[in-house]
């Protein structure tokens, strides 16, 4: 009994059609069907986080959605966050400078929740950046370069003028 | 790790899935997927199809009415936690969902999945049995309704036939100026409370109890009232430790033993979190009546 369905799916910005089995999570999906192994996958029952991506802008974990769910769906992952192959978007490069990794294995998912986070909360606390990374667990950091880095992440976005503004500025 | 093979079903309408429901054997419904999905990942639970409801439409909604907030089962708790409504007419659930799993999980988690699942420990479950909820459940042969109090017939098992599926839910208003909290004790901020206190008061402007609900979660097997403890408070000014002898009958609850907790520490936090929740409540009610937030 091995059900399939065709689905089409975009992430990254990348369009793709394939067949899946409808019982593959969307996590293992992304990762040997497509062959981005940038989500990664910690516990597959929904604790660690390390899986997490943004599902239609929203954070999802994928270990807890099928793949047969995407069918028509907008998805970003690690690999899409960069704005380009050789720039870092400011939130890595705030991660690559305050240390805010050591293994690198919970990355991913911190900064897929970490983007939606400071899209809705530009100027956070550090204990809303706290409260917000409660869902994804790292083992090697004790979080507190995490947390360095996101508020100066924060920070490093307010000062980016936004897309929005460019293209404002641009008319005027 | 991996989900075992099942048949999958993505209906578009409630009576699809109704019927469904009605044809199908050993059949799962998926809501948001944040407690079925790791139970098929860890094979606790071996469906022979899954119905998944997240296609259906019509099913997620908020709708502030008549003194009530009717809500959709499939409305996620991402959108009720950010609903300008909630935050105004129900603020106890927004307190409670602050706390319910993380971003991750209430962006996908919905509110008739929460309630079906009825983990005894789950915010929104104490809050749907603190406010009297009404449930309303989609069967071959129409709508019914069921009242919270009736909707737990075991641990985890809510009053529902196997062909039938909760469509939505819905909470009655407390009157404008009242008070409120929800207090929990849990592990790590985003787990399931060992024990929680969700409390609603109104009262008059000098400060005695009219009404009052008590609602104390994972507990027992299913979530309970605290009727001791209501029955103690209505009709009086609180003054000197009122709340905190009232509370006292928290430790004749029953309780569970698991790995988090022994019972005898379950009934403690029920005692303290219930005196914490009521002494909160008692000062939004009377700073409601002063005209400050509330």
């Amino acid at each position: 009994m091995k059900e399939t369905r065709k689905i089409a799916v975009t992430v990254n910005g990348k369009r793709y059609e394939e067949e899946v089995e409808v019982r593959v999570t969307l996590a293992d999906f992304i990762r040997h069907q497509l062959g981005l192994t940038g989500t990664h996958l910690g516990c597959e029952h929904g604790v660690c986080g390390a899986c997490t991506i943004l599902f239609d802008d929203r954070s999802a974990r994928s270990c807890l959605m099928l793949a047969v769910q995407a069918d028509g769906h907008d998805i970003l992952t690690v690999e899409g966050i960069a704005p380009s192959p050789d720039k870092l978007h400011p939130l890595q490069q705030a991660f690559h400078e305050h240390h805010g990794l050591q293994c690198g294995f919970c990355t991913p998912g911190i900064l897929t929740t970490l983007i939606e986070f400071l899209r809705d909360n530009p100027d956070p606390s550090e204990q809303e950046v706290r409260i917000a990374i409660s869902g994804n667990l790292c083992r090697c950091t004790g979080y507190q370069n995490i947390v360095v880095a996101t508020l100066d992440a924060a920070k490093r976005l307010r000062a980016e003028p936004t897309q929005s503004q460019v293209n404002a500025a641009q008319r005027s | 790790m991996k989900p075992p093979p099942f048949r999958y079903h993505d209906p578009k309408t409630v009576g699809e899935a109704v019927g469904l429901l009605a044809s199908l054997e050993n059949a799962k419904l998926l809501a948001g997927g944040q407690s079925l999905m790791p139970m098929l990942n860890m094979r606790f639970v071996l469906p022979d199809h899954i119905v998944d409801l997240n296609r259906v439409e019509g099913l997620s909604y908020i709708r502030d009415t008549q003194g009530a907030l009717d809500i959709g089962a499939m409305t996620r708790q991402r959108d009720l936690e950010f609903s300008e409504a909630v935050r105004a007419r129900w603020p106890i659930m927004h307190e409670a969902l602050l706390q319910v799993g993380h971003r991750q999980t209430r962006n996908r988690g919905t509110i008739g999945g929460s309630l079906c699942h009825l983990d005894p420990a789950a915010e929104l479950v104490s809050l749907a049995t603190g406010y009297d909820a009404t449930v309303t459940v989609a069967g071959p042969t129409g709508q019914r309704e069921v009242a919270f109090a009736e909707f737990p017939v075991a641990y985890m098992t809510p009053a529902i036939e196997a062909n039938e599926l909760v469509v939505g839910v819905r909470f009655p208003q407390w009157a404008a100026k009242h008070g409120y909290a929800f207090v929990e004790f849990s592990r790590r901020h985003g787990d399931f409370a060992i024990t929680s206190a969700a409390v609603l008061l109104e009262g008059d402007a000098a400060g005695k109890i009219t009404r009052a609900s008590v609602a104390i979660g994972g507990m027992g097997t299913v979530p309970r009232r605290a009727r001791e403890v209501e029955q103690a408070i209505v009709g009086q000014v609180p003054a000197g430790t009122l709340f905190r002898d009232a509370c006292e009958s928290c430790r004749k609850l029953e309780a569970i033993d698991d790995v988090h907790a022994p019972a005898s520490y379950r009934q403690h936090l029920a005692a303290v979190l219930s005196r914490r929740a009521l002494e909160k409540a008692h000062a939004r009610l009377l700073e409601a009546h002063a005209g400050g937030p509330h």
